[in-house]
């Protein structure tokens, strides 16, 4: 029995006329690396932005981690990570300096904001830089960074909006062992991406177009269905059908 | 409260770590103090005139030595004909020119009055009419001593005092604008440039999805900030009692007090600009154009608001710095205590709860 941990139901979001998510319904469950697929402007950041609590729906509900989203917005916040399409640290703060905020605003108390920053020093191989300047790093070191910035808190969920958009394939790869070894510690990942090789590293993916969930299987199965060879395929085929133009 | 210190921590960092907008925060009021207090100064100095002396009499003589003698003249030519006025003022040799009829002094002596002309250059009319007041004050003086010797029994004489400021400093004046303008510019543009700042990098995002209370990272924002302004604030004093000369008679409790409530109106302001933009020029240009520009005209401090037409009288009333200059002017100036300023105190207090309750309210804890 899989526990679910992101439940929605006929989400919606309307700006004006125009529906950017459209009465989206799916289930998420608990330790599962979730993939959010979608041409630019399909409503994937919409949907992300609503089960985050940045953005109110205009109808639908959704749970996250056993809370509603109007109700117990602040609960759900105290439960999860975000990483945003923009990087998202303090560049003129320095490593150490951005680690021990973000935990002070997430309340962890000084002793375990000692103990994760050394950690994740450790594990990012920051040690000579933890007293650089943020700004003054590579891009792949940022992405990086800000993801285990997103995590400091031991969130049950993670979402990850474009996480790895212009880094380099090597430090994409390195970033998605970082998303393995978040998800072996029982972090449910829900991840948007325009990369379809990403897509395959995912346990599940779910397809918008045009502000509606096309499709969602395992990467194996979607192939199987729209007898594809690639996760490039099953997208195209998908996609041929949308009428936005992408932004 | 662990969390909010987090974050004050963390808008330090930002304020120091950014040396060149620190450098601008404390040497823009030095630079504004050296500048109105040397530079821009209204009281004239060493200004030069000409005299036409037709008496060469005792009396002519002295008044001339007086005029010469004075700080604000510096005689530049004696003339024997009329003439030649016209063509020193042409060329701009002087600014004022004064001719003694011949038969001064015994007009002096036979009718007990006699006539002097004094020509001044108008083209800049306050100046010219400081320029003859300068001049009717000699006169003055001069007359008084005869006065004196000849004892006469009923004279009249007209006696001028300069309340508040005999030497009539302009330092009084702008001193207290200068903290108003410091002020005004410190809080709302720096308020509202490091809260858009951090909607453009995208970590306003973070921070509104994270458990932190938006309302505390507003206010920890303004902490820094607020500290900055108490400081600034402090230097403008002490520039101004020290180099300027300027008295302090009043209450520094109250001082302080007051200036504390015109920072939280400014921070207020601030905040509703940063509301209403999501880019830092926006912002930046929101509070120059929308707050320096009306601090510096209807404060007071450069143009008397009472030579205003009415519309503009009345525009003035919303600029809370105006409010803060006739507040700041009665406590250090006049000594004044808090029953003399409690109007416009209240003005100040209902302005500072009426930006806070609007910005407050426009606060967006959402991103749409």
């Amino acid at each position: 029995m899989k526990n679910v941990v992101i439940k929605t139901d006929k989400l919606t979001k309307k700006f004006g006329d125009f529906i950017a998510t459209d009465a989206i319904t799916f289930e998420v469950y608990e330790g599962e690396i979730f993939g959010f697929l979608g041409a630019n402007g399909a409503g994937k950041t919409t949907a992300m932005r609503m089960l985050c609590g940045l953005s109110i729906p205009t109808s639908g509900g959704a749970t996250i981690a056993g809370f509603d989203i109007y109700k117990e917005a602040e609960k759900i916040k105290a439960n999860i990570g975000y990483m945003s399409q923009k990087f998202s640290l303090y560049e003129d703060l320095t490593v150490i300096e951005n680690i021990r905020f973000f935990g002070g605003v997430y309340g962890l108390s000084d002793k375990e904001i000692k103990e994760k920053s050394d950690d994740l020093i450790d594990l990012l191989g920051l040690k000579e830089e933890s007293k650089k300047l943020v700004g003054s790093l590579p891009l792949g070191w940022k992405q990086k960074l800000a993801f285990s910035v997103a995590i400091i808190h031991d969130p049950k969920i993670v979402f990850l909006d474009e996480p790895t958009g212009g880094v380099d394939p090597v430090t994409r790869r390195q970033f998605w062992d970082l998303i393995y070894e978040a998800s072996n510690r029982g972090i449910t990942i829900f991840v948007t991406t325009h990369y379809m090789d990403e897509a395959e590293y995912c346990n599940r993916i779910s397809m918008m177009v045009d502000g509606e969930m096309k499709a969602l299987d395992t990467p194996t199965n979607l192939k199987k269905t729209y007898n594809a060879a690639s996760m490039d395929e099953v997208f195209f085929e998908l996609a041929r059908g949308a009428k936005r133009q992408a932004d | 409260m662990k969390q909010f210190f987090t974050f004050v921590k963390k808008e330090f960092y930002h304020v120091f770590r950014d040396r060149k907008t620190l450098l601008m925060l404390f040497g823009l009021p030095i630079a504004q103090i050296m500048l109105f207090g040397f530079a821009l100064t209204n009281e004239i100095k060493d200004s030069k005139i000409m005299v036409v002396d037709y008496a060469n009499d005792s009396a002519s003589k002295e008044i001339i030595q007086k005029l010469a003698a004075s700080d604000q003249f510096e005689l530049q030519k004696s003339l024997m004909s009329h003439r030649e006025i016209e063509a020193a003022f042409k060329q701009g040799i002087v600014n004022l020119a004064v001719v003694f009829p011949a038969n001064f002094n015994s007009d002096l002596l036979s009718q007990n009055s006699a006539q002097i002309q004094v020509i001044a250059d108008a083209s800049d009319p306050n100046k010219a009419n400081s320029l003859t007041n300068y001049v009717n004050n000699i006169v003055r003086d001069y007359q008084q001593e005869r006065v004196n010797e000849s004892q006469l029994p009923y004279q009249i004489q007209a006696e001028i005092r300069m309340l508040y400021n005999p030497e009539l400093k302009g330092a009084t004046n702008f001193v207290p604008g200068v903290m108003a303008l410091v002020l005004v510019l410190v809080c709302v543009l720096m308020t509202s440039i490091s809260i858009v700042r951090e909607k453009e990098n995208g970590t306003m995002e973070i921070l509104l999805v994270s458990p932190f209370n938006p309302f505390l990272v507003i206010i920890s924002k303004a902490v820094p900030y607020f500290v900055l302004s108490l400081i600034n604030l402090t230097v403008i004093l002490l520039l101004s009692i020290f180099l300027m000369e300027m008295p302090f008679e009043g209450s520094l409790l109250l001082f302080y007090a007051e200036s504390s409530l015109l920072i939280i109106a400014a921070l207020s302001l601030g905040l509703l600009i940063s509301n209403s933009t999501d880019s830092q020029q926006t912002a930046m240009l929101l509070a120059l154009m929308g707050m320096m520009i009306p601090t510096m005209l209807f404060t007071g401090f450069m143009f008397p608001i009472e030579n205003m037409p009415v519309p503009l009288r009345i525009i003035s009333n919303v600029v809370p710095s105006k409010w803060y200059y006739i507040i700041v002017k009665s406590i250090m100036i006049k000594g004044l205590g808090f029953s003399a300023i409690w109007k416009e105190t209240l003005v100040l207090v209902g302005m500072t709860a009426f930006f806070l309750f609007v910005s407050f309210k426009k606060f967006k804890i959402r991103l749409a």
